[in-house]
């Protein structure tokens, strides 16, 4: 059906008289890691629920890995992984239990789960954490379970809303080469974030202003086209445009 | 003179220790960042200054109160912002802050002119119920709420989490203004890059203060040189610089790899090294430590002394 | 005191925000009155009754056959002693026992006057009073008709005898109990919740940085709830009596002077629980299980504590809701004075000067 791994056009959430999501239009490719940012109440979190197919759109069209949002939202939910900041694993089971637990939800089996499982959590590091309750890890660590969680069933598109929140610094880059192995994998990744220095080590960008995508390009293609020197003036100046602050 | 002196300052949870023998002053108005990760303490070290926990040892004073036993005086001279919106969400933004104001055994009209400048950005909601502000609204109410009684120290516990880049500059900006009103301000934060609008700033980890200075002092102190290399392909070139012989440390930052060579490293060494390896348009520049290569350096030189 | 005035400007204000909270408050206490109170009286058809007959003459053969005919009786066991009495209740079924004196027909023609007893099963006072209620409806029907017949005034003497329940406590006997039930858990489940949520919330985290005294936010949290406790009062006795018509006999005055102490025993127990529990959600279980639980079981309610082993007894003793039903009974029911429940009224603000006193003490200052 399509190639790429993300379609929208026109997509428009309205609530009452507010329209939270202003007719957006942008495609992302399969492999590509997609910046998604904006200010607060912007409308970042109600499109990228649109997209998720948890939230139907009032108008336009989106398609996430060739499935339609709006019509098709359970195989949408089937092809997509999903982590936050605030919740993604079930801290009172272990590590274990987790990778069984969301294997078994995507429909993984058994043997495929448990080859999978040791394969990822050699691959962490994790090997000898596997009976160890995730409540007990440190955070830097249980954000790169949560995200290994989140593309254990091989989704073909990754939604990430933001993912690093205060972890530290040196972590944080780490938790970005695991994002790098997935884009490399084929994995597309949709991304949010606080931080204005990963908006650089995405693809592509875009800013949300008002409901509609004020900007859309490469980092290095927006910077230069504003005049700005960091990703950080980027979208000061487009969001300084904002006339709502409030969602 | 110290407005906040903290004196060996320990706290225990259980098996963790949340904060490890902790010194430090922060003086008569300034505005002092305390900048660390989740879980570095940052949080239980503003509920002891705010008298809202004891320590289990050491001590400390604010304006010559004790934490501990003279808290109710010191209530009485803070201002204090947790680190998750703790306002009403079902009362209007007026609402909250004529409520504040009344707590505090004030009036929201008697100290307008402190708050004025962040409510303007408000006023606009007011009648709007606080839980259905957007992020950075929330926090600008907030601060107002901990401010309208005048305080003489402000405690901020993350003030800009969770909220974006623009928001984050204003509630900078709004700090700023504060000091020159005598107020002493205390912020933590996990963003390094907040670290310049500070006077001072302590970098935390692990319940310790890694180091104390001005965000310039403690770029200063940067053992050795950084270069900021670029190329056409940037996620290959992580490996490749870390495979070179000559690389301390490598990490990204926004668009370049911030390379610490090995002491005695030529530039060209690493130019010639990346060129055999196929990178194009290489560009290799000396450039100013940051707060966070610091930061990253002092967690590194912490956990390889253990 | 502007501190104290506004916080209960704000708590108000979120309480009449709040539309579930609101309902559950004001509309809560006059649902389980009259579902309790309806579900209660119920209408009696067929019951079966037991008749003891020393004399067996005439007369008590009419009157026997006119329990039989009514439409309320079914006579199923004659008793040949009147110590089988006590063995028919304890088999079931048998709801009532007539009990004629011997030598009825004498006494009801040498006009000494002949009597009937009627002796029920008062753990169920609402069925025992139904029951005896139309029992002397049946006696006095067929009084009327003797008498026409007879020319002469015949004398018939009617007693009622509760067995297991010897006061013949009323039918009524439910409002007090709901009355300590919807003031227990208005006032004790809300109260906690209250105080909870701005711990789940954050803003007791705010509250304990400022300079505002613990007893001024104990104290403006409950305030609120004592004044809908108040109404709740009003309406529950409200409707107890000009839809249910259950009197007031006693003095309004105590019953309100009792009512505010209790209140205030509940709301120190949601205090304490506030003080114990860290979410809402537990807050909930714990006055809501915690508190109802032993109200149900022990306070007369649904059963008279008089029935309940003695060992369970003792545990009704340290139940504030048990004293303070008693003292309502007392006043609505029995209608006595002041002198019949003072013990319980000085038990009553014993508790609740203890449990504020405690409640407040235990009050953190801290986070921790």
């Amino acid at each position: 059906m399509e190639s790429k791994a993300i379609i929208a056009e026109g997509l428009t959430k309205r609530f009452g008289a507010f329209t939270a999501v202003d007719h957006i239009s942008f495609d992302v490719s399969g492999g590509e890691i997609f910046g998604f940012l904006g200010a607060n109440g912007a409308g970042k979190t109600t499109a990228m629920r649109m997209l998720c197919g948890l939230s139907r759109p009032s108008e336009g069209r989106a398609a996430v890995a060739g499935h339609d949002v709006g019509r098709a939202s359970e195989r949408v939910k089937r092809s997509i992984g999903y982590m936050s900041q605030r919740f993604s694993l079930y801290e009172d089971l272990t590590v274990g239990e987790n990778l069984r637990l969301f294997g078994g939800i995507y429909g993984m089996k058994d043997a495929e789960i448990a080859r999978k499982s040791d394969e990822m959590l050699a691959r962490l590091g994790f090997a000898a954490e596997r009976r160890t309750r995730v409540g007990e890890l440190p955070l830097g660590w249980k954000q790169k379970l949560a995200f290994s969680v989140a593309i254990f069933h091989e989704p073909k598109v990754v939604f990430l809303d933001e993912p690093t929140g205060g972890v530290d610094p040196a972590t944080r880059r780490r938790f970005w080469e695991l994002i790098y192995d997935a884009a490399e994998r084929g994995i597309t990744v949709f991304v949010t974030t606080h931080y204005m220095d990963e908006a650089e080590y995405c693809d592509r960008v875009s800013v949300m202003v008002d409901g509609r995508i004020e900007a859309l390009d490469a980092p290095r293609a927006l910077r230069a086209r504003l005049g700005a020197e960091t990703m950080d003036d980027v979208f000061r100046l487009l969001a300084r445009k904002a006339s709502r602050s409030s969602d | 003179m110290a407005i906040i002196q903290a004196e060996h300052l320990t706290k225990r949870y259980k098996r963790t220790v949340a904060l490890d023998d902790l010194n430090f002053a922060v003086e008569q108005g300034e505005l002092y960042g305390i900048i660390g990760p989740d879980g570095a303490g940052k949080t239980t070290l503003m509920r002891i200054l705010a008298t809202l926990l004891k320590p289990d040892a050491g001590t400390a004073r604010m304006a010559e109160l004790d934490v501990v036993n003279d808290y109710k005086a010191i209530r009485d001279i803070i201002g204090y912002m947790p680190g998750r919106f703790a306002l009403y969400q079902d009362l209007t933004v007026e609402e909250n802050l004529r409520f504040f104001a009344s707590v505090f055994g004030t009036t929201v009209e008697e100290n307008y002119h402190l708050v004025a400048d962040i409510y303007r950005h408000i006023e606009p909601f007011k009648k709007r119920r606080a839980g259905r502000l957007s992020g950075g609204m929330k926090q600008k109410l907030a601060l107002c709420c901990a401010l309208i009684h005048k305080p003489r120290v402000l405690l901020l516990d993350e003030p800009t989490t969770g909220i974006d880049p623009v928001s984050r500059h204003e509630l900078w900006d709004m700090l700023a203004r504060l000091r020159q009103e005598g107020i002493s301000v205390v912020a933590t934060t996990p963003y390094m890059d907040e670290a310049a609008r500070c006077d001072r700033i302590a970098l935390m980890l692990g319940g310790r203060f890694m180091d104390v200075d001005t965000p310039q002092g403690i770029a200063a102190r940067y053992p050795g040189h950084i270069w900021a290399v670029r190329a056409d392909g940037m996620r290959r070139l992580a490996a490749d610089l870390r495979s070179f012989g000559g690389t301390a440390s490598a990490f990204s930052f926004g668009d370049a790899y911030h390379v610490t060579p090995a002491e005695g490293t030529a530039p060209g060494e690493l130019r010639r090294h990346l060129e055999a390896r196929g990178h194009t348009h290489i560009s290799i520049e000396e450039t100013q430590p940051t707060v966070e290569d610091c930061f990253m350096w002092l967690a590194k030189k912490t956990e390889d002394g253990k | 005191m502007k501190q104290f005035a506004s916080f209960v400007v704000k708590e108000f204000t979120q309480v009449l925000r709040d539309g579930r909270t609101l309902f559950i408050l004001l509309a809560i206490p006059i649902i389980q009155v009259l579902v309790l109170g309806y579900a209660i009286i119920t209408e009696v058809n067929n019951a079966e009754i037991a008749v003891f007959d020393p004399s067996r003459d005439d007369e008590t053969q009419a009157i026997k056959e006119r329990f039989a005919a009514s439409r309320y009786f079914d006579i199923a066991r004659e008793l040949t002693q009147s110590a089988d009495i006590d063995a028919v209740f304890r088999s079931g079924n048998i709801s009532m026992v007539v009990v004629f004196a011997d030598g009825f027909a004498e006494g009801l023609k040498d006009g000494s006057g002949a009597s009937v007893q009627l002796v029920a099963d008062g753990t169920d006072p609402n069925r025992a009073a139904i029951l005896t209620g139309y029992a002397r409806g049946v006696l006095a029907s067929w009084q009327a008709e003797r008498m026409q017949t007879a020319g002469v005034p015949l004398r018939i003497g009617v007693d009622t005898h509760m067995l297991y329940n010897p006061q013949g406590k009323s039918a009524y006997n439910f409002v007090p109990g709901v009355l300590g039930l919807v003031l227990m858990l208005i006032c004790t489940m809300m109260t906690s919740i209250a105080i909870v949520r701005e711990k789940e919330t954050g803003s007791m985290e705010l509250l304990l940085a400022s300079p505002m005294k613990p007893l001024c936010i104990i104290l403006a949290k409950i305030t609120p709830y004592f004044l809908l406790s108040v109404v709740n009062l009003l309406t529950v006795l409200a409707i107890a009596v000009f839809v249910m018509d259950v009197p007031v006999r006693g003095s309004l005055g105590w019953l309100f002077a009792a009512s505010a102490l209790f209140i205030v025993v509940a709301l120190a127990l949601g205090l304490l629980i506030s003080s114990v529990v860290n979410s809402q959600m537990n807050a909930m279980l714990v006055s809501g299980l915690g508190m109802m639980m032993p109200i149900l079981f022990f306070s007369g309610l649904l059963f008279p504590v008089e029935s309940i082993p003695d060992a369970l007894q003792w545990i009704s003793y340290i139940i504030p809701a048990r004293w303070f039903i008693d003292i309502a009974r007392k006043i609505m029911i029995e209608g006595t004075g002041v002198e019949h429940f003072a013990k319980e009224l000085g038990i009553i603000a014993l508790m609740a000067a203890v449990l504020l006193a405690v409640a407040i003490k235990k009050f953190k200052v801290r986070l921790e």
